[in-house]
């Protein structure tokens, strides 16, 4: 049976590993690779790396780091952050990229998951979505989460999928960085309206949140990015846990 | 021993070459006809659409190649499908190696795959020490059904074809580069057939 994936987040900035990484027992906690290589053996399914950074050296430097990236480890990985054209896609999955992940770019030119699909096929192409609710409504947002626009959370998915998206990465802005667990009841409305996988992001705690999200919220698989680097919660526990609680996952 | 991956503008080359490189090998990426009539094993990668990649196979000559080759070779995900005789991708006719037609799964499940899932089943030294229900990586919409050629199962809507085998012709519908240590195992057997 296909299983559910947890997937650690990195945040990279000018190639380095950013955001309080508490990792003693790494050489350089700093290295993505380093890190990449510990979640790879420690059972992760995935890995997704988001550059943050905003040099003009950013697309040589990602591109390079892709390539380290992918000579040393043995699993899939996502990589996104600023990706806007059919060249930035084309090298990094050239570098040894599994999938690329676009946020900001498709919402400003939705023309772009078309292209990017027809060229390299839905199944490497994530479309990200950060959203949170005002009313009542759910709205997607750009820069991270920080520019509303009037874009409704679930026409945009239904549009993406059609476009050409072959899976969808939810981040509520709501629930990131509350620990209070992932947003389940929009993910389950997702879920209903999309036929392609969707990650929950945004919100992750305690081990109990993704036996929810994976249950209530649907979620195809569950990323998370602080729990893993504080080591508040280790990925083998995690899928202990889960397997206890009849959910599929690769142990 | 020489290995060649079959370089033809449409598979996830680098990582099957660092794949290999992590355990002592390194596989010459070409599409020369000479340098892969000559090989010891064959890799035949594939990711993308497959009437695109059929194109370029036909452009280059690749298409009437491949199916004499008598080394073993392994097909990988698109790599795999294209040996067969027609895909519903697009209605595309492959390169007829195996007499199988690959299907496009209904929308009962959500297209494509994307994960981890077991195979089971499995028959072939392709998969020594690999225990059944090992987990391996997928990323498909299309898949082979089940048949005579079946070496390995899988299940996602039905159980279809995780491997397959004709003579030397091999094909797996995941990605044992990415398919952590049970992967690289079967890398590994794939080069002392």
């Amino acid at each position: 049976m296909l299983t559910k994936r947890i997937i650690p987040c990195l945040d990279i900035k000018d190639g380095r590993t950013v955001k309080g990484v508490n990792f003693v027992n790494l050489r350089d906690a700093g290295d993505p690779v380093e890190l990449a290589a510990l979640y790879s053996e420690s059972g992760a399914d995935e890995l997704v790396f988001l550059d943050i950074s905003a040099t003009e050296e950013k697309r040589k430097t990602l591109a390079e780091l892709v390539l380290r990236v992918a000579a040393k480890i043995r699993i899939p990985f996502t990589v996104g952050g600023g990706i806007s054209s059919v060249e930035d896609v084309d090298l990094l999955l050239k570098n040894g990229a599994d999938k690329v992940c676009v946020n900001s770019s498709a919402v400003k030119r939705p023309q772009l998951i078309d292209e990017l699909s027809s060229r390299f096929g839905n199944q490497c192409i994530v479309v990200a979505i950060d959203a949170r609710q005002i009313s009542g409504s759910w709205k997607v947002h750009l820069v991270g989460g920080k520019q509303p626009t009037e874009i409704d959370l679930f026409e945009w998915a239904v549009e993406v999928e059609k476009r050409g998206a072959g899976e969808i990465l939810f981040t509520s802005m709501d629930h990131d960085g509350t620990r209070n667990g992932f947003a389940n009841q929009a993910l389950a409305k997702l879920a209903s309206l999309v036929n392609i996988p969707i990650i929950a992001s945004g919100g992750a705690g305690e081990i109990s949140h993704f036996a929810d999200t994976f249950i209530d919220g649907k979620a195809d698989a569950a990323l998370a990015a602080s729990v893993f680097h504080f080591k508040d919660i280790r990925i083998d526990e995690l899928k202990r846990f889960l397997k206890e609680r009849n959910i599929e996952v690769r142990l | 021993m020489k290995i060649v991956q079959i370089d033809y503008g449409a598979g996830n080359v680098k990582n099957i070459q660092f794949a290999f490189e992590r355990f002592g090998y390194s596989p010459v990426l070409t599409s020369d006809i000479d340098e892969i009539r000559e090989a010891d094993k064959v890799i035949f990668p594939g990711v993308g659409e497959a009437s695109n990649a059929m194109d370029k196979l036909r452009r280059s000559g690749l298409h009437r190649i491949i199916p004499e080759l008598s080394q073993p070779v392994l097909g990988i995900c698109l790599g795999m499908q294209l040996l067969c005789e027609l895909t519903e991708e697009n209605n595309t006719i492959g390169l007829g190696i195996f007499p199988l037609e690959v299907k496009r799964f209904s929308n009962v499940v959500k297209v494509p795959q994307i994960g981890w899932n077991n195979i089971y089943g499995l028959k072939s030294h392709l998969f020594d020490a690999i225990t059944e229900n090992e987990y391996m990586y997928l990323v498909h919409s299309y898949y082979v059904p089940l048949c005579e050629e079946t070496i390995a199962k899988c299940d996602y809507e039905l159980p279809y074809s995780g491997a397959i085998r004709r003579n030397n012709f091999y094909g797996v519908q995941f990605h044992p580069e990415k398919s952590a240590a049970a992967g690289e195992q079967l890398l590994k057997n794939f080069l002392v057939l």
